[in-house]
């Protein structure tokens, strides 16, 4: 096995089971953190991929900033096991089944791909992930979408302020 | 020699690298709680530590031989994995900074050309704001974790205060990159190098002001220090801690102090320039031991300072830290990129 390999099966590893520890964790806190570190895990994979750039921001924005808030929710809202709802048998059971519907969706899209193994990625140079490439991508081919996402974002900075703000 | 197609040379340079810069740090993270005491001292005109060696100079020895004997105290109430996890969270966090960190040029040493830099990546600044990001998680698991309403409120007060100062600091800094046109450490330091090249706070001297600031209040220095804010959350987020755990927390608070003194020389004050010289004319491995000596000096003004404002100014209220950091500072930021874009339009 060469290294690629080791990293790349310790890092699935690891993503599969902490992101598995985030839905059975019973503490919400403890679920938080697990959930961060599955951004790394996830972060690991965008190295091996050469996307650095997308790796770092990952980083910064879901495990820095985004899941730093949701922990500031959760510690606040005091979370426990005695004060959880407890949700009904049928609520349970049609979890369940939506949640087995998804999961068939899923398999089934990893079975359509089977006849893609042997094919390999076509990309004109392994470096498309670096920022360099990426902001000339982003800034040439698509600045049009690019720049719509930012007005999309804009909006909903500027409804959060319009919602959080006394009156 | 190879494993595994790695080459097992490179890998022990940089392990032997990644131990010296360490333990460099934790020494020079030792002897600045020293000169604080010292600073203050100063400052306050009194003796200071003077009684453990010569000038006191054992005293850090002493505190830290005080720390490890003290009993530890894990409370039953508090979440004993978190409680646990925090401060070793908040030293990672802070010691991960220094892999990019360009100490010095490259030296020539058994034969092979070894870069003074653990990892030079191209994203070396961005990885700097990760790591930056994830410190908040030491000060807000700790504050939980303890189970005490005071080390929550310094917990919330720590965490909001740092994503709030990371905005404008990073917008301070598109500023500057926009500039350097790259985002490795190295490379810009090395452009600084060039002759005829001024160091970059002769381009960005209100972005240097805006980082300078913003880099004392995610060090949560005074006058930024209300997550610890003694008078009025007892001692804040570290206030159940005890022995080498509260250690940790303050001398991770230290580490965090140097290692964004070493960015801020290697971004505006050239890192490992040696000003009015030319380092082409020294043998290179002088030169680049020179060259971390620069470095270390530079870090050390940078401290000075750091402590220079604690020791003067008063702390902030929560409102007035709020509405710099939001109202003042962002707005400039703002300003000074958009002017800095303006300039590199018309006139770059």
């Amino acid at each position: 096995m060469s290294t690629t390999e080791i990293l790349f099966f310790f890092l699935s590893a690891l993503a599969l089971f902490s992101a598995s520890m985030v839905l059975i964790s019973k503490n919400p806190v403890h679920s938080v953190l697990w959930l961060v570190v599955t951004f790394f895990a996830i972060s690991g994979h965008y190295i091996l991929l050469n996307a650095q750039f997308l790796a770092i921001v990952n980083i910064i924005v879901y495990a820095g900033a985004i899941m730093v808030l949701f922990l500031f929710v959760i510690m606040l809202m005091n979370l426990n096991q005695q004060n959880e709802p407890q949700k009904n048998f049928w609520m349970k059971l049609t979890g369940v089944i939506s949640g087995g519907c998804f999961m068939m969706v899923l398999v089934s899209l990893v079975r359509q791909t089977l006849d893609m193994q042997s094919k390999v990625a076509m990309t004109t140079s392994g470096d498309i992930g670096l920022i360099k490439n990426l902001g000339k991508v982003l800034f040439s081919d698509y600045v049009v979408p690019f720049e719509i996402t930012s007005v999309l974002f804009l909006s909903a900075m500027i409804g959060a302020i319009v919602i959080g703000k006394k009156d | 020699m190879t494993l595994l197609s790695l080459d097992m040379l490179l890998l022990i340079e940089k392990l032997v690298l990644i131990v010296i810069i360490v333990f460099a740090s934790l020494g020079i993270a030792l002897y600045t709680t020293f000169a604080e005491r010292k600073v203050a001292a100063i400052l306050q005109d009194r003796p200071g530590p003077e009684r453990a060696g010569p000038f006191g100079l054992f005293q850090p020895l002493a505190d830290g031989l005080k720390l490890i004997m003290k009993e530890e105290i894990i409370p039953n109430s508090s979440n004993k994995a978190l409680f646990i996890l925090g401060p070793g969270l908040a030293m990672t966090a802070a010691l991960m900074t220094c892999a990019v960190i360009p100490w010095g040029s490259t030296v020539h040493l058994f034969g092979r050309e070894i870069d003074l830099q653990i990892a030079d990546i191209n994203i070396g600044i961005l990885y700097v704001f990760g790591v930056v990001s994830l410190g908040v998680y030491g000060i807000m698991i700790g504050g939980w974790a303890s189970n005490n309403k005071f080390s929550l409120m310094a917990a919330l007060r720590g965490a909001s205060q740092a994503i709030s100062y990371e905005l404008a600091m990073g917008i301070a800094l598109i500023a500057l990159l926009m500039t350097t046109n790259t985002l490795s450490l190295k490379e810009i330091v090395d452009q600084q190098m060039k002759p005829g090249h001024l160091w970059n706070i002769a381009y960005q001297p209100l972005g240097f002001l805006l980082f300078f600031i913003c880099a004392m209040a995610e060090c949560n220095r005074t006058p930024f220090d209300l997550p610890e804010a003694e008078n009025e959350l007892n001692f804040g987020y570290h206030q159940e801690y005890s022995s080498m755990k509260l250690g940790f927390y303050l001398f991770s608070e230290y580490i965090n102090m140097i290692m964004s003194s070493a960015i801020m020389a290697s971004l505006y004050f050239g890192g490992y320039d040696i000003p009015f010289f030319d380092e082409k004319v020294l043998p290179q491995n002088i030169a680049a031991l020179v060259g971390v000596g620069a470095l270390l000096i530079k870090i050390v003004i940078f401290i000075f300072i750091f402590m220079w404002i604690r020791w003067t100014i008063p702390r902030f209220r929560y409102d007035q830290l709020m509405n710099l950091g939001w109202k003042s500072l962002i707005p400039l930021a703002l300003a000074n990129m958009v002017a800095t874009g303006a300039w590199i339009l018309y006139f770059g």
